[in-house]
């Protein structure tokens, strides 16, 4: 019999391959459990190099203060406030994938949704890193919480989008922490009942906090993720709308403007999932999981980029033309002169940004290069270029030339400490992302088995069962009395 | 801490698990649990469990979050050590928003997840019992909790014949949750001897 009505003529299936949840515990826990490739000690072993440059830098940094950088009167954020929002952004994609997707019952995203919130957590720590050294006295750093002190009390300014910062990104971190571990509870229960190595039961023993899977708590979970995930779709919407009002609630020209909200949140998903597609692209491949992580994934992921892309060519387009509608000189000067004037000393760095971000991924809107790994493997890395150059733009074009056209000689390029200390944030990133694929299950295996019979062989099969029987037979079993 | 015994069952497919639970419950068994490896929809409502009011925690440990916020800011702006800034008022709400919504989240998350936690007995060195290792990777696991009434045999078949597999009789240590279960048991793979 033909069974083809069961197989979505738009979508292909989400696990491919006719899989019991036996072996989807093996081919999600093999990796974990075998010894890691040296491929992996090849990376592993950049990463901490990269790491250790980055501290280096921080420590000058700290040692000699923020004159180690080329910041300047003029330009007093550079690229460690770019690094920031970059990488803030990047943590944009795990939460929209996990949370939202949730709310909106994607099945695609039970593949994706544990690297992708791991990789959250990840770009939340390096961003934290930017604004706390750049204190310069960063042991003074506790100063921004609200504590009683002996200064008055004096206490923060609650009315500054800084502060707003800090509380967004440290309750975003949180937040993301609790609801990834949370799903990993119950794979990592897995785990522990899989370990044969007396180290690995005590960890995963420990780590899985004892999970069982019995019923009830099965469904605390279910309605713990749910409520989560609604409290995390707003969060982080809200994330990076603070984000972007550490610029436009300001008065510079090419900050002050009211577009940044919805434009900064595209921008983050569309950098997020660039930096997932480079990750997921590596691990499916070194971690032999291309049946769980498949074509239908990397196809419905480039959509997300083309979409995204779109809304934040939009945005500054939007913006160009509200700067030269609005009549305002300070405004319509910063983006015809800083910006969009070819020959002015940053004008390459708009450019690029519209090429990377706006012209380039719309290859997308072609299925084959949707459904070409290196053709998405390159668009991912020019994508996360494209993003850094847009807030490098917004940043650097904006204040370069202040009020003050006596300041305006200085053409800003960082100094060794910076690059280091931007380099030591993917040291950071990589080294927590090597641990993870090497530690935790990179999928998320009870996910999968969850739509394992909704989606693929298994449905067909499944249906096939249904259907050769008889009615009878089918409201007996299935009926509800 | 007393000894009790229990009847587990392994099934392998859901259209099996559901009719079973039916006849288990119909014929007066007591249903300790059933474990799974993933969450099974309609499992709980066929076991006869009450939905969970873990979202109402959530939502008062939201408001908590919010008020934290409202009465902390306006207190210590417009109250404790008030500040000019830019002639603004004092009590200025609007500006307060961003912290107000990040604290409703934040008490909310941190406190749902510890209430789960709570409520699940789930904590770092936490050792539980879920009679068979295979719960959770590809079994789902019924246990039945023998009470003084329960035929033991009787029991056996009847779990047999609604199709479980591997039927079993365990005896486990009441009250095992926060690492006590019964030394007989094999915990982690590794086998304890009895005292």
């Amino acid at each position: 019999m033909s069974l083809n009505r069961y197989e979505s003529q738009v979508r292909g299936p989400l696990v491919e391959g006719s899989k019991d949840y036996h072996q989807i515990t093996e081919d999600i826990c093999r990796p974990v459990e075998a010894t890691p490739s040296k491929l992996w000690w090849v990376g592993f072993i950049i990463s901490i190099g990269l790491l250790i440059f980055g501290v280096v830098s921080v420590t000058m940094e700290v040692m000699y203060g923020t004159g180690q950088w080329n910041l300047n009167k003029t330009i007093g954020w550079g690229w460690d406030i770019t690094n920031f929002v970059w990488w803030v952004g990047i943590g944009h994609a795990g939460t929209l994938i996990s949370a939202i997707l949730l709310l909106f019952r994607q099945g695609w995203r039970t593949g994706v949704n544990r690297a992708a919130e791991a990789m959250t957590i990840f770009a939340v720590m390096c961003a934290g890193q930017f604004p706390i050294w750049h204190m310069g006295r960063v042991w003074n750093a506790f100063f921004v919480m609200p504590y009683p002190n002996t200064r008055g009390p004096l206490w923060v300014n609650f009315n500054s989008p800084l502060l707003w910062d800090v509380f967004a990104i440290s309750t975003y971190f949180t937040v993301s922490l609790l609801f990834w571990y949370c799903g990993l509870l119950p794979d990592l229960a897995t785990l522990r009942d899989r370990a044969k190595l007396k180290w690995r039961k005590l960890f995963y023993g420990v780590a899985s906090f004892g999970w069982t899977g019995s019923t009830k708590h099965w469904q605390r979970h279910e309605a713990l993720s749910l409520v989560l995930a609604g409290l995390s779709t707003p969060l982080v919407l809200s994330v990076h709308t603070i984000v972007s009002f550490d610029f436009a609630t300001s008065v510079i020209p090419g900050w002050h403007t009211t577009i940044f909200p919805p434009y900064f949140v595209a921008g983050a998903v569309f950098s997020g999932f660039a930096m997932v597609q480079t990750l997921l692209l590596i691990t499916r491949k070194v971690l032999g999981l291309e049946e769980y992580i498949t074509m239908e994934h990397i196809d419905v992921m480039n959509k997300v980029i083309v979409l995204t892309g779109s809304i934040v060519g939009i945005a500054y387009l939007t913006e160009l033309f509200i700067a030269w509608y609005s009549h305002v000189e300070y405004e319509w000067f910063a983006f015809r002169e800083n910006r969009v004037n070819l020959s002015s000393p940053y004008g390459w760095s708009y450019y690029l940004m519209m090429g990377c971000n706006v012209l380039s991924p719309q290859i997308f809107w072609f299925k084959k290069m949707r459904r070409n790994l290196l053709v998405t493997f390159f668009m991912s890395i020019l994508v996360n270029i494209g993003m850094w150059f847009e807030r490098f733009v917004i940043i650097v074009t904006s204040i370069y030339r202040d009020y003050l056209p006596s300041s305006w000689s200085t053409y800003y390029t960082p100094t060794i400490w910076e690059i280091g200390f931007y380099m030591g944030t993917f040291g950071l990133f990589f080294t927590c992302y090597f641990l993870f694929s090497k530690f935790f299950p990179v999928i998320a295996i009870a996910e999968i088995k969850h739509i394992l019979k909704r989606s693929g062989d298994n449905f067909k099969e499944n249906m096939e069962k249904d259907e050769n029987e008889s009615l009878e037979a089918f409201e007996h079993a299935n009926a509800h009395h | 801490m007393a000894i009790k015994k229990f009847i587990t069952g392994n099934f392998y497919d859901e259209a099996v698990l559901f009719p079973a639970v039916k006849k288990v419950r119909r014929a007066g068994y007591k249903v300790q649990d059933v474990y799974t490896p993933f969450p099974i929809h309609g499992l709980d409502k066929e076991l006869g469990m009450k939905d969970t009011d873990l979202h109402i925690a959530g939502f008062i440990y939201g408001i908590t979050g919010t008020t934290t916020a409202i009465s902390f800011i306006g207190w210590a702006l417009a109250r404790d050590w008030q500040i000019n800034f830019g002639g603004k008022p004092f009590f200025s709400l609007p500006a307060w928003i961003p912290i107000m919504f990040e604290l409703t989240v934040l008490f909310s998350a941190v406190g749902m997840v510890l209430t789960f936690c709570w409520l699940c007995q789930l904590a770092p060195f936490v050792k539980k019992d879920h009679f068979n290792p295979r719960s959770t990777d590809d079994t789902f696991v019924m246990a039945i909790e023998c009470t003084d009434k329960t035929n033991e045999e009787e029991a056996v078949a009847f779990l047999k014949n609604a199709g479980a597999q591997d039927v079993q009789v365990q005896s486990r240590e009441t009250g095992w949750w926060f690492g006590r279960y019964d030394r007989e048991t094999v915990r982690f793979g590794r086998k304890v001897p009895a005292v």
